[in-house]
């Protein structure tokens, strides 16, 4: 059990992630002040979109899009982290 | 605090592209040489977190919400050229999957909210701690203190770049920016504090191992 501690803080990733769509919709911060400032027209959106705004696509209800999205999100992450640690650790194995 | 494109010009751009590479370059360097096995599924279960953590958007003062950046707990648990990976690899996704921040303002995000406050969460944190002791107390009080000044000052980096590119003269966005970050900084703290008394409480080990 103990040398899976990563797969349980993993699952309470997941976990975390059913909250979602509970999270405040309002401007954060950096938006709020390029509207109060005005200088939010400026912004341009994105020349290609996968999962925008993380919202999964396709999918009728908001909140299970929002939680599907989060959970390939933190997946991927734990991923991309996870392999790039353990290829920074081996390449330097092989050349010792 | 994910900056679209449109808001920084292409010096500001081009800028912290060269900073960034810069930066996330030696990162990788320094983490070949002393990364550790132990810390390959941290770095992993870190990214997963400040992701899931990024989504989590608490209301604060006047119809605006804020979320953690996470660095500055990925920095205390890591050291801050790890911690500067971490944020790099959720930035990255976010700007490529979840268009969140743009594709030319990837330089500077990576530079406000991993570099800048990788290391200002590490050094506050480590301040801290050479004033009050690393206790227990001085542990918890120093990662909300580094918390709140990680989102500080890449509030800061934020707005000079944004002053830089001619979006907003500095006067107006710098106090607007440090203003409302100083407010959700206090939720940084906060939760930074939470999760390291967890951590401590429960794999205090990860405590132990050595910051890169």
């Amino acid at each position: 059990m103990k040398s899976k501690w990563w797969l349980i803080a993993l699952v309470a990733c997941l976990a975390l992630v059913l909250l979602a769509p509970l999270a405040s919709s309002s401007p954060d911060g950096l938006e709020r002040v390029a509207e109060d400032v005005g200088f939010m027209e400026l912004a341009q959106a994105a020349p290609f979109s996968l999962i925008a705004d993380y919202v999964f696509p396709g999918l009728e209800n908001k909140a299970l899009a929002t939680i599907l999205a989060g959970m390939v999100g933190t997946l991927v992450l734990f991923g991309i982290a996870y392999g790039l640690a353990w290829l920074l650790v081996s390449s330097r194995r092989e050349m010792v | 605090m994910h900056i679209p494109d449109g808001f920084l010009n292409i010096t500001t751009v081009a800028t912290t592209y060269v900073v960034s590479a810069g930066g996330v370059g030696n990162a990788v360097r320094v983490a070949n040489r002393k990364l550790s096995e132990k810390q390959v599924p941290l770095m992993g279960v870190l990214a997963a977190f400040i992701f899931a953590a990024q989504m989590l958007n608490f209301p604060i003062a006047g119809g605006t919400s804020g979320h953690v950046i996470g660095a500055a707990l990925a920095a205390i648990l890591l050291g801050p050229w790890a911690a500067v990976l971490v944020m790099s690899c959720v930035l990255i996704a976010q700007s490529l999957i979840f268009q969140d921040g743009g594709l030319l303002a990837l330089g500077a995000n990576i530079f406000n909210m991993g570099i800048i406050a990788s290391f200002a969460g590490y050094y506050g944190y480590r301040l801290v701690n050479s004033l009050l002791g690393s206790s227990r107390r001085g542990k918890l009080v120093g990662s909300a203190f580094g918390a709140w000044s990680s989102v500080l000052l890449a509030s800061i980096a934020c707005a000079i770049e944004l002053a830089l590119s001619g979006a907003s003269p500095i006067g107006v966005v710098l106090p607007a920016m440090a203003g409302v970050h100083a407010l959700i900084g206090i939720g940084e703290g906060l939760i930074t504090a939470a999760v390291l008394s967890l951590v401590m409480a429960t794999r205090a080990d990860l405590m132990q191992l050595q910051r890169i």
